[in-house]
């Protein structure tokens, strides 16, 4: 379970964070929700290290993250695919895979695992990451970040410019990967993803908490959810 | 053939050539064949942080030196046999390149640039100024007596083709392997995006420091082989100008491949001997040149067939 406890951050004088708070337990799906620069990809980035806490806490499992050095966040089993994917586009396919899978020192079954979720990836083995189409990175960074067998799987905004095949692609991996016990926080923009997958819905505006809905409450009212991303 | 055993085919048929090569040239080609191969070694040295790692050193002039220094002033002045002479110049040089990298690391982009041609500067100065050990820009020849191993005489061309070719296969293929290792793949994944790797669990800064380290170890080799074979020892080997030619020779053959470095020397030294024969101005032409290459494989020559023909060009 990862408990994120009123954490602030800010990217040198300018505070970001307000003190978000939310958790996320095993088998569920959370969807971190808000307008563009509301905050969302920032608590992300904070709860990997990649920005200071100046207060607040990220615990796993009752281990408290934010005193780890960044590159040990990721070996407790916490895995994040970033906006824009971020994979290694001089390194093939396999290679990215590889140094995914080295992290925790996972083998063939991992691979074969995260090769049968993605099978097109197993036709591309060879290829450069980056001569991938946009969907075949997606999944690619997906795959990669699965390699490390996480507890907990950070995904910012997973389905941004891809077409709809690969956007259900993406939704039903998510959905194989809550089935397998794996709690997942989502940034999401598209209503019926959110709709269509969320548990629980915590909304964040200027880098504070606002609201949180649970999925029955999200269908009761979609309404809300819409004012609150605004589309 | 699987994309390992045409790197291996590619690698022993580099090593089978400058063998056969040793044996077909003309005397003069083939005395050159010791100098390029141990400049290679330099340049091999500088690749890994460079092409592999992505960390733009302007100072490794000083683990040259310092691989250079640390054999001739134990061979000479303190009577050392070659082989404890030859291993102290690369302990010199790599304990150089912990300490530096450990320093240099805090920076990133321009400010590792700066502070490691600072810190070159500094090592150049250092040498001049024990100018009553090292003898300065003036330097010192190192005796024949420190370059005899057992009966061999490093002083003859054979024993200096073959010196210079064990150590250039032993960097050669021992790099080639590193490079394949997890430890290599990683090098490579910082230089793509480093926080990316972090961010998969990995300690980008303490892969950075020991690839400084092994890159300063080989720099070493090249430094110490080069007083060993060629028998001088000078302060221009610590110049900045030393520090440029890896990364001329880097970058006209590929950066981040592992037969760039070699065709670079090789591209380069004869570049410059076949121009200094018809001009003093041969300087200018080897910048014509550069710019043609840099317009036109700006990846170098190897990464040119890289991309246009063997993709699986390690």
């Amino acid at each position: 379970m990862l408990e994120v406890q009123g954490i602030h951050a800010a990217y040198g004088q300018v505070q970001a964070l307000y003190g978000v708070s939310f958790t996320a337990r095993p088998g569920e799906i959370l969807c971190l929700l808000g307008r563009n620069g509301a905050g969302k990809t920032t608590t992300l980035k904070t709860i990997m290290g990649l920005l200071p806490l100046s207060e607040g806490s990220v615990s796993l499992e009752g281990e408290v993250l934010n005193l780890l050095s960044p590159h040990e966040v990721p070996k407790r089993g916490i895995g994040y695919i970033p906006q824009g994917r971020r994979l290694f586009p001089e390194l093939s396919v396999a290679e990215n895979i590889e140094i995914g899978l080295m992290t925790r020192g996972e083998g063939k079954d991992t691979r074969d695992w995260v090769l049968d979720l993605f099978p097109r990836l197993r036709e591309r083995l060879g290829q450069a990451a980056g001569t991938l189409s946009g969907g075949e990175q997606q999944m690619l960074a997906t795959a990669r970040a699965l390699c490390l067998r996480p507890k907990v799987l950070l995904l910012d905004e997973p389905t941004e410019g891809l077409q709809p095949s690969i956007i259900a692609l993406i939704r039903d991996v998510v959905l194989k990967m809550k089935a397998e016990g794996i709690a997942i926080v989502l940034v999401e923009q598209r209503v019926e993803t959110v709709m269509a997958i969320a548990d629980q819905a915590v909304f964040i505006e200027n880098g504070r908490n606002v609201d949180a809905m649970s999925a029955a409450e999200l269908q009761a009212d979609p309404g809300k959810l819409k004012a609150y991303l605004g589309v | 053939m699987k994309d390992a055993a045409k790197s291996n085919a590619l690698h022993f048929g580099v090593l089978a050539t400058l063998l056969v090569l040793f044996f077909v040239l003309p005397p003069y080609h083939a005395g050159n064949l010791s100098r390029i191969m141990v400049l290679a070694i330099y340049a091999m040295g500088f690749n890994l942080v460079f092409g592999y790692t992505g960390l733009l050193s302007l100072g490794h002039a000083m683990f040259f030196a310092a691989g250079m220094y640390g054999f001739g002033l134990t061979a000479n002045l303190a009577g050392w046999p070659v082989v404890p002479a030859f291993a102290t110049g690369i302990v010199c040089a790599a304990a150089l390149a912990a300490v530096v990298a450990a320093l240099a690391l805090r920076t990133a982009g321009v400010s590792f640039m700066i502070v490691t041609l600072m810190f070159a500067q500094t090592a150049y100065l250092v040498v001049l100024y024990f100018g009553e050990y090292t003898r300065g820009d003036e330097g010192f020849v190192v005796q024949k007596a420190a370059r005899m191993i057992g009966e061999i005489d490093l002083t003859t061309d054979t024993a200096r083709f073959f010196a210079a070719y064990i150590l250039f296969a032993i960097c050669f293929l021992g790099l080639a392997r590193v490079i394949q290792s997890r430890f290599g793949r990683t090098l490579v994944a910082i230089r793509e995006n480093e926080e990316r790797t972090r961010m998969l669990g990995y300690d980008a800064q303490r892969h950075k420091l020991y690839a400084m380290i092994l890159s300063g170890a080989v720099s070493g080799v090249a430094g110490a082989a080069y007083a060993m074979l060629f028998g001088y020892v000078g302060a221009t080997f610590a110049s900045v100008q030393y520090s440029i030619f890896p990364l001329l020779w880097v970058l006209l053959g590929g950066a981040g491949t592992t037969i760039g470095p070699l065709i670079g020397v090789l591209f380069m030294f004869y570049l410059i001997d076949f121009s200094s024969s018809f001009t003093n101005a041969y300087m200018l032409i080897a910048g014509v040149a550069l710019v043609l290459l840099t317009l036109f494989a700006p990846h170098g020559l190897a990464g040119l067939v890289r991309r246009k023909v063997f993709a699986w060009l390690p």
